[in-house]
């Protein structure tokens, strides 16, 4: 353990900016980016299922209103969402007298809600058009067989069309990854919030904001990867055979 | 009507800000999206291998990183050339850093990246027998590239460009983190200073919603009028 701190010791040594304590910032922010973004995917996601089985419904007035929540959400900056949550949320009447106010309080929730509903939107729209996408041949076969709509719905279609959206949802979450950059609009300590933490310090805007895209470009390598490996392996019956 | 307390002409500014930010990025983008598809494309190794490298780095970085180094980092930049002009050459001149132009520059570096790529698939759509065809009749390339591969590769591109513009529409906003004195930016103050934010929020979603519906409507039409000889598909 000695060893590795006079290691890391020496490595920073006439180093003035990336001294442990900036670094210690950068792992903060690190932190809070990587919850952030995965509380809201994961949150995103549970709402999008239905959401994309509902707009893909053949009901108007089923598929109409969450058509407007994604045309919405998709239409207007992540800003402007993120600040109309952030300073509304003190509007709600009697807020402040629930249990709800001071978690709501700090930036990190409001950021969270705003993230959530966004990424929701795009999913839904995405999941929509695997749903959409399923062939027709293949609800013959389930109704052919006697399934009802609910059971063609879960052991069918969604199953074969969380696979066909993998490719586009790996780009959503991507996009997520960048788009919670302006966390740091609200206060948040995120990655980007320390980088500006670290310019504003030491006037060094070269050096704090290379580092932390470095940092972010690290970051969506691995989530290419990652959804190249899943695909390869849920999609494999759809890869060409090999001669 | 809503009440704006005075701030309604700083927010049509603003929104002037914004669409005028916007279609000139677009400009740019679409400048660097065709120099990039065909660097991408060329025999040029050297060539290939930084168009690679500007669409990889651009797209694996948030917008809003990118912005900040090229806003906080180009007036420094700036003044280290202007610098060594002086010490070197003794030639004195000022540049000032304008944060508008600062903001076309990188929101269209950046969208350039997302337009070479749109740009390139398009390109390799158009059937090669046409390129061909037209070299047969005795055209030169850039006559070839005018009348053939353009208006054709156009047709497969505008899906993905209107995408793009799109997302380079609410890219703008967060040019009000930096200091443009955009809509959003107006807004959230006018939110702040009179502790009103539906007041001053919602109206800019709808302008940005609007925006996007009209710019939908004349996608919709392009897209009719590069289809002409391709009935209905």
């Amino acid at each position: 353990m000695l060893d590795i701190s006079t290691w890391f010791n020496d490595l920073l040594a006439g180093n003035t900016i990336f001294t442990a304590d900036t670094l210690g910032y950068y792992w903060e922010g690190l932190v809070t980016t990587t919850q952030l973004v995965f509380l809201s995917l994961i949150a995103g996601l549970i709402l999008a299922v239905p959401l994309a089985i509902m707009r893909s419904s053949k009901h108007k007035w089923i598929s109409l209103p969450v058509y407007l929540y994604t045309y919405v959400f998709r239409g207007t900056p992540l800003l402007i969402q993120l600040y109309i949550i952030y300073y509304g949320v003190v509007f709600i009447d009697g807020i402040q007298e629930t249990f709800l106010w001071p978690v709501l309080r700090e930036a990190f929730y409001p950021a969270l809600i705003a993230f959530t509903l966004n990424t929701a939107a795009y999913t839904t729209e995405i999941f929509r058009g695997a749903i959409k996408a399923t062939a027709q041949g293949e609800i013959e076969a389930a109704r052919a067989y006697g399934m009802s709509p609910r059971l063609m719905m879960r052991r069918i279609i969604l199953p074969s069309a969380f696979r066909r959206a993998l490719p586009a949802y790996g780009n959503e979450v991507i996009f997520m990854l960048h788009a919670s950059a302006i966390a740091s609009v609200v206060t948040l300590m995120d990655l980007t919030g320390a980088a500006r933490f670290v310019y504003a310090r030491y006037y060094a805007p070269f050096e704090a904001f290379l580092f932390v895209a470095a940092i972010y470009l690290c970051l969506t390598f691995a989530i290419l990867f990652f959804f190249r490996y899943l695909e390869k392996k849920l999609l494999a019956h759809l890869r060409p055979q090999d001669a | 009507m809503i009440d704006l307390q005075g701030y309604g002409p700083r927010l049509i500014e603003g929104a002037g800000v914004t669409i005028q930010l916007a279609v000139l990025s677009l400009i740019l983008a679409i400048i660097l999206g065709l120099l990039t598809a065909t660097a991408k494309m060329s025999r040029n190794w050297f060539l290939r291998r930084t168009a690679t490298v500007y669409t990889t780095l651009i797209r694996g970085v948030p917008d809003l990183v990118l912005m900040m180094l090229l806003f906080f980092g180009g007036q420094i930049g700036v003044n280290a050339i202007s610098d060594m002009l002086y010490y070197n050459y003794d030639i004195d001149i000022y540049i000032n850093f304008n944060a508008f132009a600062a903001g076309v520059l990188t929101i269209g570096f950046i969208f350039g990246a997302y337009m070479g790529e749109t740009f390139r698939g398009a390109f390799m759509a158009v059937d090669n027998g046409q390129i061909e065809a037209g070299k047969a009749y005795g055209m030169s390339s850039s006559l070839v590239f005018r009348r053939i591969r353009f208006p054709q590769m156009m047709r497969h591109a505008l899906p993905g460009l209107s995408n793009n513009w799109m997302v380079l529409l609410k890219t703008t906003a967060l040019v009000s983190v930096i200091g443009l004195t955009d809509m959003v930016r107006v807004a959230a103050e006018a939110s702040r200073a009179t502790h009103e934010p539906f007041t001053f929020l919602l109206p800019v979603a709808v302008v940005y919603l609007l925006i996007a519906s009209v710019s939908e409507w004349i996608f919709a039409r392009l897209q009719k009028r590069y289809d002409i000889g391709f009935g209905g598909q």
